[in-house]
């Protein structure tokens, strides 16, 4: 018993097998991810990083329980993914996803009452404590309309987190700000980690931020997805034995071109 | 030659300004009293009310002919004969209780038929074919074929009445709620809402500036057709609608309460349009930022 807790893959919290999804337009049908397996543990922040449309996006779909998988499946705590539900909650990449009939503190208690996790009581209580710690507490009765991008998504993490969900899912939240303030954000959604060792699976395109966030990084290839390396990262971007920047390992990777020849071509 | 000139404008130097806020004037100021008024639409618009009317009586006096045209201030004592007698009141009101009859109906209907058209596809075809029949239809080209159906009384009306509501307000609707940000649509599914809770919940204020759309056209609709329906029509039993009251002054060739019979008419758009459905987007859509 005590041994296979021992090993890394004993039980993973949610455990992505073989994963093929595909999906219609109006005249194709498109192979998103291929075969793709991963598994994510308890306290990661686990980032899935690669190319637009390698299927990272359409991969968290999956796992919020969007989109059906052709082929493999799909677990949490053990149990099959069949239908989106409140054990695991999507922040989206676009600011419309508060609704913008409801406040700030609204959104976030409608949450937890809609999903019947709470009754209004608790539900305040809980919404005003995570307003705070993404230091909004001052907007909890605005209207989203009159917040910034970046109260926006904000709004939407304490949202994900109020809801206290097994897994947050997080698709290119910050993709849409601009360059300063995403990086404020990133460092705001390490410091809330630190608090709460929340699990969180991560989709980006961008490899600095997926170094900074990420605890360990699934690379993926270009359409359809496959996995194409799983590494682990500390945040800091240090160099590896090899005197290689995790950064650079990584594009290398991702393009199969040596990052010292783009970056020539580059200048 | 071309280096050298190139070379000096690339060369340009640099600007350092000290920025003070004195000698500016107003930074910011409270705006005065006559720009505050100005700023009011309800102002401006009765201003422009006040205008019309202006105009109204003196063109009036200058023809000088109350049968064809009464004179602002004859068809406002109209009015107010017709209010003191209490015919007007009546009418006004026969008129109003058979046009919430039918909005109300017309309403619950349309709340039907988008709810159906909403769950299943076929549904959706249904709606979208049947608004794209009878929706450019006129209600009141109905009105014989209502009278043969359900006699000469109110039930025709009410009848021309829900068709004049049903397909304006669930075409807005249906459209309304396809247009329903897909974001929003997966948040809701997110939080595991049950189907009626989803419908309430989400898809009903995410489509609320096109239901509101609707709600206007079919109450404009609606009102149009009953004062046409009942000019044809007439009254039942003695009492009688607003038509009614403008055709009956009109054989009296009573023409100023003609006026004030259509100034009634004008005056409850205008309560509606401007205070109902005004007060109705302002706590609603406007306060969460879908309409400006």
């Amino acid at each position: 018993m005590h041994s296979m807790h021992d090993k890394p893959d004993a039980d993973p919290l949610l455990a992505v097998k073989g994963v093929t999804l595909q999906y219609r337009t109006r005249d194709h049908l498109v192979t998103a991810t291929y075969r793709v397996s991963f598994n994510v543990h308890r306290s990661d922040r686990f980032v899935i990083v690669g190319p637009s449309g390698c299927g990272k996006s359409t991969l968290l779909k999956a796992v919020g329980g969007y989109i059906r998988p052709v082929e493999g499946e799909i677990r949490l705590n053990g149990t099959p993914i069949s239908k989106p539900g409140p054990d695991r909650v999507l922040v989206f990449q676009e600011f419309d996803q508060l609704l913008p009939w409801k406040t700030v503190k609204q959104n976030i208690t409608f949450a937890l009452t809609a999903s019947g996790r709470l009754s209004n009581r608790e539900a305040e209580d809980r919404a005003m404590h995570y307003i705070g710690k993404v230091n909004l507490t001052g907007f909890a009765d605005s209207y989203p309309h009159t917040l910034s991008g970046g109260m926006k998504q904000r709004v939407a993490i304490a949202r994900g987190m109020a809801m206290e969900p097994d897994i947050l899912l997080m698709d290119e939240p910050f993709a849409a700000l601009d360059a300063l303030t995403r990086g404020k954000m990133q460092e705001e959604l390490l410091q809330l980690w630190d608090d709460t060792k929340f699990t969180v699976l991560f989709v980006t395109h961008s490899i600095p931020e997926a170094v900074r966030v990420g605890s360990r990084i699934v690379l993926l290839s270009a359409h359809p997805g496959q996995v194409k390396a799983e590494m682990n990262s500390f945040g800091a971007d240090t160099l590896d034995e090899g005197g290689k920047l995790l950064k650079d390992k990584i594009e290398d990777l991702l393009f199969d071109t040596p990052a010292s020849q783009r970056s020539a071509t580059h200048v | 030659m071309s280096d050298a000139s190139s070379g000096a404008a690339l060369a340009r130097p640099e600007i350092y300004n000290t920025v003070s806020t004195s000698g500016i004037g107003v930074v910011q100021r409270p705006l005065g009293l006559w720009e505050r008024i100005i700023g009011y639409g309800a102002v401006r618009k009765a201003f422009l009310l006040v205008l019309i009317a202006l105009a109204w009586e003196f063109y009036a006096r200058w023809l000088g002919n109350s049968l064809i045209f009464p004179t602002f201030g004859d068809t406002v004592s109209a009015l107010v004969t017709g209010i003191a007698s209490g015919e007007l009141v009546r009418s006004a009101w026969f008129s109003i209780k058979l046009l919430l009859q039918g909005y109300v109906i017309g309403l619950v209907l349309a709340a039907a038929f988008t709810a159906f058209a909403s769950a299943t596809r076929i549904g959706a075809d249904l709606l979208e074919t049947l608004t794209s029949m009878f929706n450019p239809l006129p209600s009141i080209a109905l009105l014989p074929l209502a009278m043969i159906w359900f006699g000469l009384g109110n039930p025709s009306i009410v009848f021309v009445l829900i068709h004049a509501v049903l397909w304006s307000v669930a075409l807005n609707t249906h459209a309304g709620f396809r247009a329903v940000s897909p974001t929003w649509r997966m948040v809701g599914q997110n939080y595991g809402l049950s189907k009626i809770g989803y419908v309430v919940r989400i898809l009903i204020p995410g489509a609320f500036p096109s239901i509101l759309t609707g709600l206007k056209i079919g109450w404009a609709f609606a009102w149009r057709t009953l004062i046409a329906a009942e000019l044809v029509f007439g009254a039942s039993g003695g009492d009688g609608g607003l038509g009614w009251y403008i055709f009956q002054h009109k054989n009296q060739l009573d023409i100023p309460s003609v006026f004030a019979g259509l100034l009634t008419v004008i005056i409850f758009g205008l309560v509606v349009e401007n205070v109902v459905f005004r007060l109705l987007e302002r706590s609603t859509v406007q306060r969460w930022g879908m309409q400006t």
